[in-house]
Parts: structure tokens; sequence; C-alpha cells
């Protein structure tokens, strides 16, 4: 029997041991690596957050150029994605397609305005007039703040801008007319990821911003 | 292809040409496939090959440490140049200890441990057709590649190729140990292997977590959901609960080395300030994240080899394991303390009183559950029907010489002692006792158990025999020296020694016994790559040891679809059972399937997703250059960017073929 003819049988999704589907335990077990990957990253910086190379309590206010108001809103839109995306997998395991396009385009759009204003805020912190934050320097002074605050923040922004990219493909998908219930646990591991990226922020947010306005 | 002909023609006509069945798994191994046998044995014959380089690698090393200041004969004078004069220069010396660890760590135990056995085993252990995510699991084998051409591509293309021409990149190749401390691995000027050469590791390594993450998470799903009816947790085979929880340490513990080798990367391309003392940064956090990462590895390396001991013991005493929840139990608060002692290996630094003391502690508490799995082997024997056979001598290899390995292990968890240790060649005797006399005796007692169900073949157990007594005396001539020299203050990592230190003469003996293990070692393998073409060897049939476990129920080599039909699990020992318990604990016999067991299609996307890693690691590692004329900084995203495009155009077109595969219809005749 060549392949293609058997690929005319009936295809069923097997029965698993746990009651739950495969792809749900790969993205649970991907995510609790994600949480380590995020945790190092987190720890970094916190260690690092009040040490400047001239040590001897020479700590720059990093203040003068967070701008926490912008951050705050987005923060906001970004948390604000999540009940899109909520409402998307509530929509495609209804059967409801219409909806579920319009849900991920709601969810991609906000995604997207964080994005937008992590780009903005990137650009304005390097080229603060004075208080200019790189990689590598504070007022031009070398820092650590700059490195661990780049790459925290960025790589939670690559995490967003993946998630944006794979909501896009439904999007797109979703035109096809292929698109059915039996896509649900795939949009449902999509919205697994995104919840999680929305929770990572949520953490991020205090521990980075929020903290250095306290302590 | 070839395979699935074979077996649709055979399950067609209920014949069975036996040796053409043998070949067809081994012919499908140059391809990508989705058969997790051939996985098994793309892993399974790639990791034989790093071990010879490796090993080769750690022979240069004893060369050198019998005979310092000595010129060294051939090799020396390719790799010296003109200058060297056939002396091995200390940056080559430097090179040749990092690469044999670097090589040994990713390349072979963690793939043969986890790759090799976990592929070909878990879903015969279980009774699945095989793993849960089919592709996924050709895709962490294909990314071994980029890993593997980093690896070697950093002996040869760095600065000592572009100035000294062939002869001195040997010597420019990584050489910041493979735990690569700051400022070592930070400063491209810091020493003739931090240029290109550690760019070049960094990136490997970096692929062999991608690799191992990509595994992990399909042995975790795969065990957690495929089992068969009846199979439920605690009749799990013990070398599958050992999986298990090493895939909770590779996810949990690969992020931390990742985002330090993200830190280290920026550090040396973009200028951030992570390990840079000068600048505010602190060496000091590399070691930490590299420990959180490098403790749990530890147990990476060595659980899976405690799984394996585990299934043998019983088979050769004839006995049930000893305790099995307690084997279980204690390798879970390994896999759960491992992540608590990672200090250990810093006691010198200076971390303070109260953590150290903490650290000391734990690392204490932690030989407790490693002293429980050694008495429930003992236990397991006690009284058994003991066979001296090959596996089972490594098997009994690896508990003696692991314990030695641990004992000095528990040495070391006191400061003090630990303080006079610290870098000497006791550490190194240490963690050969535990690496080669736990973890490799291990993995041979497996290769010799469980190849005649990979090949239907049963190996030369007077071969086998000899390829143990050689390596096990090889072995404690190479390393026991060892704890002497560091005892009497030879420093690790350091290339030549001068006279007067009574350093030589084990130093010579060691260099003897490390030929003589390597001779066994290769042997060894010569032995595994024939059995799969040598005609001469008798053949297996389904359970040559008298075994125990499921997999053993299955012909020998395993059919394409694993399980004819579902198997019903009845107790922990189903093999034994069906063939020596009551009635009531026989595997029910169910009926053939009428939809045929379902088979995974064969993809390319693995193999291009593969390609376009490996285009987007070498795209970042040359993304850089410097002008000519003005001295600034160039940077060409082009060739990354278009890598990147090819893995991730490889996962869209494989996620759009969905779900599809055939349909295989074992004939009644057939199991």
């Amino acid at each position: 029997m060549s392949e293609a003819s058997a690929h005319a049988l009936e295809h069923h999704e097997p029965e698993t041991s746990t009651g739950i589907p495969n792809k749900k335990v790969l993205m649970w077990a991907f995510l609790g690596s994600d949480c380590m990957f995020f945790g190092t990253l987190i720890s970094t910086h916190l260690i690092y957050r009040k040490i400047s190379a001239t040590v001897g309590g020479n700590f720059l206010d990093i203040r003068d150029v967070f701008d926490i108001e912008l951050t705050s809103f987005s923060t906001f839109i970004l948390l604000a994605s999540s009940l899109f995306m909520a409402l998307a997998v509530s929509a495609i395991h209804k059967g409801n397609l219409s909806s579920t396009r319009w849900m991920l385009f709601g969810t991609i759009i906000f995604g997207a305005i964080f994005l937008a204003c992590q780009v903005y805020e990137f650009t304005h912190f390097v080229h603060a007039p004075g208080n200019e934050l790189t990689l590598s320097s504070y007022r031009g002074e070398p820092h650590v703040f700059g490195s661990t605050f780049y790459v925290l923040t960025g790589t939670h922004g690559t995490h967003v801008a993946i998630g944006v990219f794979w909501l896009v493909g439904w999007f797109v998908y979703s035109f096809t007319g292929k698109m059915s219930t039996a896509d649900a646990l795939d949009i449902e591991c999509c919205g697994l990821y995104w919840h999680f990226v929305d929770i990572v922020w949520i953490l991020i947010f205090p521990v980075v911003y929020l903290m250095e306005y306290a302590f | 292809m070839s395979s699935v002909a074979a077996t649709e023609e055979t399950a067609a006509h209920g014949h069975h040409p036996h040796s053409e069945d043998r070949l067809a798994l081994l012919k499908a191994v140059p391809f990508w496939s989705t058969d997790h046998k051939v996985i098994g044995i793309q892993f399974l014959l790639t990791t034989m090959f790093m071990m010879m380089v490796g090993g080769s690698l750690a022979l240069g090393v004893r060369w050198q440490l019998a005979f310092p200041w000595e010129n060294m004969p051939i090799l020396g004078y390719l790799f010296s140049g003109a200058a060297g004069g056939g002396q091995i220069s200390p940056e080559f010396y430097t090179m040749l200890f990092t690469m044999h660890a670097t090589v040994m760590i990713f390349l072979v135990i963690i793939p043969v441990l986890a790759g090799a056995f976990g592929n070909f085993l878990i879903p015969l252990m279980i009774g699945a057709d095989d793993m849960a995510f089919p592709l996924l699991n050709a895709l962490s084998y294909w990314v071994m590649w980029p890993a593997i051409f980093c690896f070697g591509a950093s002996f040869v293309f760095n600065e000592g190729l572009w100035n000294n021409g062939l002869a001195g990149s040997i010597a420019a190749g990584p050489a910041s140990g493979w735990t690569s401390y700051p400022a070592l691995s930070a400063i491209s000027s810091a020493a003739p292997g931090s240029g290109t050469a550690q760019f070049w590791w960094l990136m490997g390594v970096t692929m062999v977590g991608v690799s191992s993450m990509m595994g992990s998470v399909n042995y975790m799903t795969t065990i957690i959901n495929m089992r068969a009816p009846g199979m439920t947790m605690m009749r799990l085979p013990v070398f599958t609960w050992m999986t298990l929880i090493v895939s909770f340490l590779i996810i949990l513990a690969f992020p931390a080395i990742t985002i330090a080798l993200v830190e280290l990367m920026f550090d040396r391309t973009y200028g951030t300030n992570f390990y840079d003392f000068l600048e505010g940064g602190k060496p000091h956090l590399w070691q930490h994240l590299f420990w959180i990462f490098g403790h749990p590895e530890v147990y990476i390396l060595i659980l899976p080899a405690m799984g394996i001991v585990s299934e043998i013991i019983p088979v050769f005493s004839r006995k049930p394991l000893f305790g099995y929840g307690l084997i279980v139990f204690s390798g879970a608060i390994i896999g759960f303390m491992g992540f608590a002692v990672w200090s250990h290996h810093m006691f010198t630094t200076g971390m303070g009183i109260v953590a150290t003391s903490a650290f000391s502690i734990l690392t204490m508490l932690i030989a407790i559950p490693t002293g429980i799995k050694i008495f429930n082997w003992i236990g397991t024997m006690w009284g058994g029907r003991i066979r001296f056979e090959t596996p089972m001598l490594f098997a009994l290899g690896f508990i003696t010489m692991f314990m030695v390995g641990g004992f000095t292990g528990i040495m070391h968890s006191s400061v003090p002692i630990d303080a006079q240790h610290q870098d000497s060649y006791f550490v190194v005797a240490h963690f050969h006792y535990v690496l080669i006399g736990g973890a490799l005796f291990g993995l041979f007692a497996g290769f010799y158990f469980w190849l005649p169900k990979l090949t239907g073949k049963m190996l030369n157990e007077k071969l086998g025999k000899f390829v143990f007594t050689l390596m096990f005396i090889g072995f404690n001539v190479t390393f026991f020296p060892m704890h002497y020299l560091g005892m009497i203050g030879q420093p690790r990592r350091t290339h030549s020694y001068n006279e007067g230190h009574g350093f030589e003469t084990w130093n010579q003996i060691a260099t003897i016994g490390a030929f003589i293990l390597g001779v066994g070692i290769l042997i060894g393998v010569y032995q595994f790559v024939t059995a799969f073409f040598n005609k001469k060897l008798k053949d297996a049939g389904k359970n040559p040891w008298d075994a125990r476990t499921l997999e053993w129920t299955l012909s020998s080599p395993v059919k394409e679809y694993n399980f004819a039909r579902t198997p019903i699990i009845k107790s922990r020992d189903q093999a034994w059972e069906n063939n020596y318990g009551p009635k009531e604990n026989h595997s029910d016999k169910v009926p053939l399937d009428d939809h045929g067991v379902h088979m995974p299609d064969r993809s390319w996307y693995p193999l291009v997703s593969g390609l376009g890693f490996l285009g987007l690691v070498l795209g970042l590692l040359f993304h850089q250059s410097v002008d000519a004329n003005t001295g600034e900084i160039l940077r060409d995203y082009t060739y990354a960017i278009a890598g990147g495009s090819i893995a991730i155009f490889g996962i869209i077109m494989w996620s759009l073929e969905g779900p599809a595969g055939y349909h295989l219809f074992p004939k009644e005749t057939e199991e």
C-alpha cells in the first residue's frame, strides 16, 4: 500500500494516559522552562541594579530616564490583550469563526501597540539628552543597569514579537476557510503562550520599573 | 523509505527476511527519519564517533603529563609549528582539556544517555508506538549537527588559522575550560583561544541546549501521556522514571546556562558589562549561573546510568528490583536537591560563612538518596542467582566505581577539605570516577544489554568480557593514582611540572592506564558498530536475557510499528510475569486494531530547519567586521536573517503539514 492512499484513512487524536492532549503537556513543559529563562534574567537584573563601576554610593538615579506613564500604559495594553486572547480561545471552542478571527485581530493589535511602545522607549532611552542609557553606560559612565535592562526587557519583547507572528499566522489562516473547532487545541496552546508572556510582564513591570520608585 | 517498504512487504506476505530488517534500520540512519529507533541509532553512532574524538584529546593530555618538557612524537610537530619544535604549547594543552570535557559532556554523555537510550527505549518500555512528537524528535537530532559543526570549526576557523595557518589554528582552539569562566571567555584578547574559537564554543553549547530542550519536552510528554493501558506511573521501568526526572532537570537547568551564554555573547559583541569587572560587572555571576546549570547537569549525566543499572541488576540476579518505590523517589529527591547544591563548586570564591555552610550541609544530605539506591542494588543481588555476563559486569563496575567517586564527593562537601582539594588532581580523580566509573560504565552496560534488541544479534560474550577487563583495569590504573597526585599537590589544568615534586612516576602509570582504557573503549565501539552487520553473531530472539520489562516481549530487532497489538499491563515486570507469573498477571491478547498502527509521515522540514539554524549560527558568528580604513565596527546581519528565515520557513511548512501519516497493518503472525 502506498503512503498516499493511506492518507485517506481517518485520522483521530489518540487518547492519552492523563486525558490532557499531548500538545498541551508539551506547551506547559516549555513554559516551565521559560520560567527559568526569565528567572535567570530577572535575578541578574536584581543583583546588578544598584551596581555601577564608580562604586561607593555613587549610584545614578535611573528614574531620570524612565518614562513610567508610557510604561504603565503599555502594561495596561498588554494585559488587555490577554482578554482578547481568552475570548478568541473561547470563541473557537464554540465554533464561532468570525468572533475568533476578530478577537485574534484585537490581540495582534494590542501586542503590536505594546511592541511599538517598547521600540519608542528603547530609542528614547538611548538618546535621552543628558541621561543616555545605553547597553554599557548611563550618562556616559560605565554601568550595568543598561545591560540587564535592555537584555531582560528585550528578551520579553522578543517573546511578544514571536507571539504576534504566531497570532498573525492564525489570523491569516482564518481566511483560508480551513479553520474549524479542530484547531481549538492549537489556538489554546497559542493562548497559553500569550498569557505566559503577559504574566512575565506582570513580574517585570514592578521589579524593573516600579521598584526604582520604591527602593 | 526502504524500511517502510520492507516492513509493509513483510506485513503483507507474512515472512520475514531477518538480516535485511537489521540493515533496514541502519540504512535509514544517514537520512531524516521519524522512527524513534532510527533516531536512537543516529544518536548512538554520532556519539560513538564523538567519543573517539574526545578520547583522543584526553590521550593528548595524558601524553603531555607523562612526559612534560619533551617533544611529542609526530603530532607535536604537526600542531606546534616551526617555533614549537614538537613540544606541546600551554595553549595547545589548554585547548586539549577544554575540548575533551566539552565533547565528552555535551556531545557524548548527554546525547547518548538521553538521545540514544531514551529514544530507543522509552516508547518500547511504556508500550507506545512512537514518541509523542516524532518530528520534533527528528529535529532534536538534526540540531545536534550545528552544535557538532560549531565545536569542530572552533579547532580550525579561528585567529590561529588567519595568522599562522593550519598548524596555528588548533593551538588557538577554545581554551577557557568547559566551565568557560570570564574574563578568559569574555575578553577576546585574553588568550589565543578567547577570540573566534570561544565564540564558536558559545554557539555550540547554545545549540546543544536547544537540542536537549526539544528532546526533553518530548520525553516528558511521551512518558506522562503515552503509556499503555495499565502502565501506571508506579509500574514504569526505573530507566523511564530516571529519564523523566532528567527531562525535568534539563528543561529547568539549561535556561540558566543559555542566559549566561547570551549575556556573555552580548558582552563580547555589543559591549555590555555583565561580566566585565572594569565596568561594574561581576565574573562571579557567571560562576553562579554556570553551576546552577552545571550541578543539575551532573545528575543529568548520572541518573539515566542509574536507571540502566536498575534495569540490568534484577535481570541478572533473577529477582525483582528491591525497593522500587525507594529507588524512584530517591531519584526524584536527587533531582530536586540537585538544584540546591550548586555553590559547592565555588566554596573557595568567598561566598561567606552562611552560604558556604548551607551548601555544605545540603551537599552532605544529597548523599543519602544516592546511598539508598546503592543499598537497593545490593539488596536486589542479595540471595539472587547472579549471572556474570557482560552487562552485569559493567553494572557491578558501575556500583563499585561510582561509590568511590561518591565517597570522594562527600569529602568535598566539607568546606575545609574542599579548600585543600580545589583545583588539584584529586578533583579530577573524583569526577572521572563518577563520569567514567559511573556514567560510561552504566552506558556500556546498557549497550551490551540492549544492543541485541536493537540489532537482533547477540554480541560476542568473550569479547565483551575482554572489553570490560581492559576498561576496568585501564580506568583504575589511570585515575586511582590521581587521588594521590592531587594530595601531594599536582594542580589540574596545568600543562607541565618541574622535576622534584615526585609527580613523574604516577603520571606515567596513569598514562599507561589511559591507553589501556582507550583500547578497551575502541574494541567496545567496534563491537557495537559491527553488531549491525556482522553475520557470524547468533540470533537474539525475543528475550535472550530472560529479562523483565515490556520491550523484551517484542521481536528483535523491533518492528517499525513497535506494538502490533496494544499491550495491557498488569504488573511492573510484564515480560517476566508473562513467562513465570500467575495466570491473572499475564498480559491480555487484545485483537489487532482495524485501523492498523498509525505511523507519522517522514518530513524534510526538520532537516531544513536544522540547516537554517546552522545558517543562523554562522551568520551571527561572522556578522561583525572592522572597517580597515576607519576602524569602525560594521555589522551585517544578512546571513543570520537568511538562516533564521530558512529555519522559520521549515517550522511553518512543517506545522502546515498537519498530523498526517499512514497506517501499517500487522498480520496475526507478526508481533
